[in-house]
């Protein structure tokens, strides 16, 4: 890094955190407990609170819901390591997202790679504003770990594709706007070969979305139905029959997004958490040696793991990362989600058992618990990423 | 003795699992759940247990009971396990039978023994505090007031406590919390002046109160065992109720397990059963392997109580201690290799890993237990 550069990003660091400490409200500085606290925007959305509201449009207004897109497409335009300035900077301070959705993390880096400028300019903005939330349609009843061998057709009928088939474990469906669905277009093809990318409107004819209920007691996704869907074809991202490249690099944006999940919602410290109910000796040692040797293993882990995903960043940045590395961060981020909140719950003990009452926030740990066991299975599962370290990382043979 | 069931065992889990099986599958604590039963379990079946002479499994023949062992408990825990099914059987006729057999009086077991034995009573042992369970911090006090105590307090995770006809409650009738000395166990009826008793709703859908005790009057009468020397009384019924929690999860486990198996020989994805991929296949086995173990630890544990509970402490906390973990291991392993399917309400694999939660804190956790371990050893 030249010089000048490093002045200017002193600057850059100093100018943000002034911005942010004048703008971001207080409430925004508080871990995220439930989903109600995270804003999903949308058309039928609402603010959870006047703080919620205020916080995502200054940040808005700024491009700093998505700070890395280009400006034109209501992004802020940031460098590489600028961006890392501005999250380090909210980091500091806690700051909550503004705004979270799949078009931000998942449809948005494959718009940009993928899609036609007539898309990138009536998508990206949306979402950059909050205005369209967007769900993910591929998983389909018989098409999980095995996403290729999807089955949902879309037939050709002039300027039309006319979709036919179902979806399951579609997360929001019940309250997306819009999806991007993989679809077969040519089932002749290989497996591979035979699938498009395409969005819609879940407004359209002949769609229709029924809730599944999660172990947490909560109801975050649905079966997907698609009775004859009309969808122009001008709506398919990248080329017909070539979208499973699309998928492909989607997903492994999805996989570094959950990888990190667990970054965000606790706060505070593991064994701080854990001597608020399991107290400390004399010397100030969580009173549970086994308990505190796990939350000290996890720390270290957890550190660990957070320089790799910095690390994961700057190669991509700089162009040397492995296409399947995301996969190696999916799988180890998200055990290591999961072993967050087994801690949580044994150092919670009795407390943590209880499921609706008041004084537990109706269940808030057990919940949060329940639905950390997904992470080693949605956006494809442990399995399947260590399976792909394996093949295209390692290239073992037969793998 | 062999670790193996004896012919009377053999049958005694035929007819336990007949029972079970065909009246509470998994289906019946489904359904208890979703219709928010007031009891949480069924009156009926329970009929049935006492019937079956299982309500008075561990009561001598002269009160009306079976005059069975641990072991055989177990059995009867562990096919509770495999359904989950809530039955006060843990709470009365395991822990609470054990405590008056083992520290009542002649009046005390003639007035309480017969009716646990017929299924009219329902009792339970209240003893944790804090968020954890650790039986010396108890700190619930019991001061001498006339002829008899007051007492006041709280505990939390009192099994059936919203139900019970009887408390077995541990206070402190001296000393500090953390000592041995100074404990008492106390006869409590739940409907005397200054208890109040508040049903909390757990993740498991199985049956739990928190209660607090306001200056609530007790005669001399309603001690059991000894003043202040409770903590031997204590010691021995706890890890009663800890080896017949690791047979629950025994059964659960194994039933998770089978359930598991079951799955990988029937999904199928990249057009093989997914039960074809060794790095599946591994798990299972390693799985298997894992519950044998824990199944003949908690085997020796039963006997080690059938033979002498007092000196029993070591296998108990050996099993309890590898129930959590297998347990634990089990239902994770379980809804991961279900994939999304695992995820969802509607299918039963997460009753399991929820149950396996709360089993894991009654009575002490894998930590709780390995450091038993570690200090019995003088480590
Ligand atoms: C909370 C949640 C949210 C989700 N959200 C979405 C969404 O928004 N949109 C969407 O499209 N999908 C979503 N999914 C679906 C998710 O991507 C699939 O559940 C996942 O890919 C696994 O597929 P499956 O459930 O069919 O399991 P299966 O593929 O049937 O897997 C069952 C088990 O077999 C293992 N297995 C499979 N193949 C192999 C192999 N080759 N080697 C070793 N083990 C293997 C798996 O790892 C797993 O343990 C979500 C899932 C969850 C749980
Ligand atoms: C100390 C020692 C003493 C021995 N004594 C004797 C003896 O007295 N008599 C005798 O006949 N032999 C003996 N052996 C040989 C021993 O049986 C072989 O080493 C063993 O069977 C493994 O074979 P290998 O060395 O060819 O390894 P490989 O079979 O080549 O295995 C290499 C690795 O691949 C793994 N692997 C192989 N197949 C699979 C599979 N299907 N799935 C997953 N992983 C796989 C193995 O587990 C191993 O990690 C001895 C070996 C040792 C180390």
């Amino acid at each position: 890094m030249s010089e000048t550069e490093d002045v200017d990003l002193e600057q850059f660091r100093n100018e943000t955190r002034a911005w942010l400490e004048s703008n971001c409200p207080p409430e925004m500085r508080k871990p995220a407990t439930s989903d109600a606290d995270v804003f999903w925007g949308g058309r039928n959305t609402k603010f959870a609170s006047e703080p919620q509201r205020i916080w995502f449009e200054r940040m808005r207004d700024k491009g700093w819901t998505v700070p890395d897109w280009p400006k034109e497409y209501g992004g802020g335009g940031l460098s590489a390591a600028e961006h890392k300035v501005l999250r380090a900077e909210m980091g500091r301070i806690g700051a909550r997202p503004p705004l979270s959705s799949f078009g931000i993390w998942m449809l948005g880096p494959a718009l940009l790679k993928y899609g036609n400028e007539a898309q990138k300019k009536e998508h990206l903005p949306k979402i950059a504003a909050g205005l369209i939330r967007w769900c993910q349609g591929y998983s389909e009843p018989n098409a999980g770990s095995d996403l290729a061998s999807l089955q949902t057709r879309a037939e050709s009928d002039g300027d039309d594709f006319v979709i036919t088939g179902s979806k399951i474990w579609t997360s929001y469906a019940n309250y997306a706007d819009w999806i991007f669905c993989l679809v077969r277009t040519d089932s002749a093809a290989k497996k591979h070969d035979g699938i498009s990318f395409i969005l819609f409107d879940m407004n359209s004819k002949g769609v229709t979305t029924k809730p599944i209920l999660l172990i947490s007691g909560y109801s975050p996704f649905c079966e997907t139905f698609f009775d004859g869907v009309r969808v122009p074809k001008s709506h398919v991202v990248g080329t017909v029959n070539r979208g499973w490249d699309v998928a492909k690099y989607l997903l492994q944006h999805e996989r570094a997004m959950i990888s990190g999940m667990g970054e965000r919602g606790v706060g505070r410290p593991l064994g701080q958490i854990a001597a608020d109910s399991v107290g400390s000796d004399a010397q100030g040692k969580l009173d549970d040696s086994m308990l505190r040797g796990r939350i000290a293993s996890f720390d270290v882990d957890e550190a660990a793991l957070a320089a790799c995903a910095e690390r994961a960043v700057d190669l991509a940045k700089a162009g040397q990362a492995h296409p399947a590395f995301s996969s190696a961060m999916k799988y180890y981020g998200t055990e290591l989600n999961k072993r967050r909140y087994e801690i949580l719950m044994s150092a919670g003990g009795v407390d943590a058992l209880e499921w609706e009452s008041e004084r537990s926030r109706q269940g808030a740990r057990p919940r949060a618990w329940l639905r950390t066991k997904a992470n080693s299975i949605e956006g494809g599962t442990t399995e399947v990423m260590l399976g792909i370290v394996a093949k295209r990382i390692l290239d073992l043979p037969g793998a | 003795m062999a670790l193996v069931l004896t012919e009377e065992q053999s049958m005694l889990r035929d007819s336990a699992r007949g029972l079970i099986s065909d009246k509470a599958p998994v289906s019946h604590l489904r359904s208890l759940r979703d219709s928010r039963d007031p009891a949480g379990f069924s009156k009926e079946l329970w009929h049935s247990f006492a019937e079956m002479g299982f309500a008075g499994l561990l009561v001598p023949e002269e009160f009306g009971g079976s005059g069975l062992g641990f072991m055989e408990a177990g059995i009867v825990m562990e096919e509770i396990g495999r359904t989950l099914m809530p039955s006060p059987f843990l709470a009365t006729s395991v822990v609470a039978a054990s405590a008056l057999n083992r520290g009542g009086n002649a009046a005390q077991k003639s007035e309480y023994l017969p009716k646990v034995s017929n299924g009219s009573l329902l009792a339970t042992l209240a003893i944790d505090e804090g968020a954890k369970h650790r039986p010396l911090q108890t700190s619930l006090q019991a001061v001498r007031a006339g002829n008899g105590f007051k007492l006041s307090g709280a505990k939390a995770l009192v099994v059936d406590g919203h139900v019970a006809d009887l408390f077995i409650i541990a206070a402190r009738t001296a000393g500090a919390a953390g000592e041995r000395e100074g404990l008492t166990l106390f006869l409590v009826n739940p409907k005397a002046k200054g208890v109040s008793i508040e049903r909390t709703i757990m993740v498991d859908a199985h049956n739990a109160a928190r209660i607090e005790l306001a200056n609530v009057e007790v005669n001399a009468d309603s001690v059991l065992g000894e003043v202040d020397q409770g903590a031997a009384l204590l010691d021995g019924v706890l890890d009663i109720g800890r080896g017949a929690v690791a047979a629950e999860m025994v059964g659960l486990s194994e039933e998770v397990f089978n359930r598991t198996v079951e799955y990988l020989k029937n999904r199928k994805q990249f057009g093989k059963l997914i039960g074809e991929f060794q790095a599946l296949q591994h798990r299972a086995a390693e799985l298997y392997v894992d519950i044998e173990i824990t199944r003949a630890a908690t085997m020796k544990a039963l006997q080690a109580l059938d033979t002498d509970v007092a000196k029993a402490a070591s296998s108990v906390a050996v099993a309890k201690a590898r129930a959590g973990t297998t347990a634990t291991r089990a239902v994770q392993e379980g809804v991961q290799m279900h994939g999304g399917m695992g995820m969802t309400d509607q299918f039963d694999i997460g009753f399991f890993m929820k149950r396996a939660r709360v089993c894991e804190e009654l009575f002490g956790d894998a930590s709780y237990h390995t450091e038993q371990l570690a200090r019995a050893r003088g480590y």
